[in-house]
């Protein structure tokens, strides 16, 4: 059993949780080119190496962020979104920022 | 006889062959073609270009050995019952083109006509296989919706009981459905490559690529600088690592599917089976063993090693279609790095550089489609134009939003 330490529940079966892809940064849809936001949904980097990657525990709904080692099948380490993400992300405005 | 017999042993040109391939030569300074990866593909594109199009100057160059990679990985299952008009076509003619492999060759690919049986144990299943057959038909491909009477004739120890946990209620029936031996098709493909002068350069890392105003112009390896005129990635379960050193990004997650060997049994399954449902399939190997195949890890991953979880998963599966394996012992397991795409389909063709050539994106259905890969991938390097049967499977479709849709009808893996 490979055990995976969520930021809010603990360490837990790696079994309880869905891989949600890797951290990208979205462009803006209002302004960015169609071929960019293609590469932004299907593209991946799909590195051999240290990633970076969105996981999501099922039974609580909690989404987090992980560290892990693609090559070696480590878990480095995993943090909540709150240590990237330090605003609230607003998807229901028009224009802004690209968001992460 | 038997003097004839001992001339045949004691002749210097005995054994025939001591090994399918010439011994590994310097490698040269300059090549009209580079191919990246020594499986199933990239030697077929070799023997191919060299046939066919008279291109002999190519080198194909693999940081293994000759066919160790995806090629001697995967389940060996060859069929072309998918549901897009593209996906049945094209593997079509690539079951076409194996029927007479070894012929081609000169020597026995192992080829058998098994035919392959996929399970229904719901009314989705079943709608989804009337689809694929009404499909398949139209195509000229022989594929049909069985019903349980015709399930157990066809594979006497299917677990045919109402009582199971997922029971089966109907089958799609797939004639055409073989296998073969997944290394001899290397061997094949990668003899007569050399034979005609083509360089096989094994234990020859490609490290970097040099890309100069959008045209590669050579390949850095472990040996050496080497110039070339086109260079063609075939390189199944890196596609994303190779890609990049050009500069390519793909629309690729890589997972590890897991599969494993039972010990030898008497002849007692012809065709292949397959259970969408329960994530599973197997076939019956002429040695006698059974491969069980389909277990793909639920997080992507550069690593071929075993988990108890997922062998867990294929031994429940399998013991419910066939109780009598319960007692079976496993004898090998091991895992290869599929390279999926978001639409289950290849991406083949032409990259975003110029002279640089995309053999990708092979999931699980990568060893099905190596000759006619190798057939028209030559074609493509040869006459710089996109043959009409992998023209559906262009890294652009992604930017038109064509994709080829298979996931319904690629196997039990995802």
């Amino acid at each position: 059993m490979k055990i995976l330490n969520c930021p809010l529940n603990g360490p837990r079966n790696i079994a309880e949780f869905s891989y949600g892809g890797e951290l990208h940064r979205m462009p803006d849809p209002s302004k960015c080119e169609s071929r960019e936001w293609v590469e932004h949904v299907f593209f991946n980097e799909n590195k051999a190496g240290i990633v970076t990657e969105w996981w999501y525990h099922n039974a609580s709904s909690y989404w987090f962020l992980a560290e892990r080692n693609t090559v070696t099948d480590e878990i480095i380490r995993t943090f909540p979104a709150s240590d990237v993400f330090k605003e609230r992300v607003d998807f229901s405005k028009e224009t802004g920022e690209a968001q992460e | 006889m038997p003097f004839g017999l001992l001339k045949f042993g004691l002749s210097k040109t005995y054994p025939a062959q001591h090994q399918f391939t010439p011994a590994s030569t310097e490698l040269k300074k300059h090549y009209d073609v580079v191919i990246i990866g020594a499986g199933g593909h990239g030697t077929s594109i070799a023997y191919y270009l060299a046939k066919y199009h008279g291109v002999t100057n190519i080198a194909v160059l693999d940081k293994g050995y000759l066919g160790g990679g995806n090629t001697a990985r995967n389940t060996a299952v060859i069929r072309s019952n998918y549901l897009t008009e593209e996906g049945v076509t094209f593997y079509r003619e690539s079951v076409r083109l194996f029927q007479d492999m070894s012929n081609e060759f000169g020597f026995n690919v192992m080829m058998e006509n098994r035919g392959q049986l996929t399970l229904a144990h719901n009314d989705a299943a079943i709608r989804s296989f009337r689809w694929r057959a009404e499909v398949n038909q139209h195509l000229g491909v022989r594929s049909e919706l069985v019903d349980r009477q015709t399930i157990k004739e066809l594979v006497p120890n299917l677990n045919l009981s109402e009582t199971a946990r997922f029971p089966i209620i109907a089958g799609l029936w797939h004639a055409d459905g073989a296998t073969a031996r997944h290394d001899a098709v290397a061997w094949g493909y990668a003899r007569g490559a050399c034979k005609r002068g083509v360089e096989l350069h094994q234990l020859t890392e490609v490290q970097d690529i040099e890309v100069t105003r959008g045209r590669v112009t050579a390949v850095n390896t472990n040996r050496g600088r080497v110039g070339c005129g086109s260079v063609v990635q075939a390189v199944a379960g890196a596609s994303s690592v190779v890609g990049l050193k050009a500069g390519i990004r793909l629309p690729i997650h890589s997972f590890p599917l897991q599969a494993m060997v039972t010990q030898p049994y008497k002849p007692l399954l012809t065709p292949h089976v397959s259970s969408p449902q329960l994530h599973v399939y197997l076939h019956q190997t002429s040695r006698g063993e059974l491969v069980i195949g389909g277990g793909s890890d639920p997080y992507p991953l550069y690593n071929t090693r075993s988990t108890l979880d997922q062998k867990e998963v294929l031994a429940a599966a399998v013991t419910e279609l066939f109780p009598f394996l319960s007692q079976a012992r496993i004898m090998r397991q091991w895992a290869g790095i599929t390279d999926m795409t978001p639409d289950y389909s290849p991406v083949m063709g032409l990259s975003p550089v110029e002279n640089y050539y995309l053999d990708a994106g092979w999931g699980t259905w990568g060893f099905k489609a190596t000759p006619i890969c190798g057939k028209t991938m030559a074609e493509l390097v040869a006459t710089g134009r996109v043959p009409e049967i992998i023209r559906p499977f262009e890294l652009e479709r992604f930017y038109r939003f064509e994709q080829i849709n298979e996931a319904g009808a690629t196997a039990a893996s995802h």
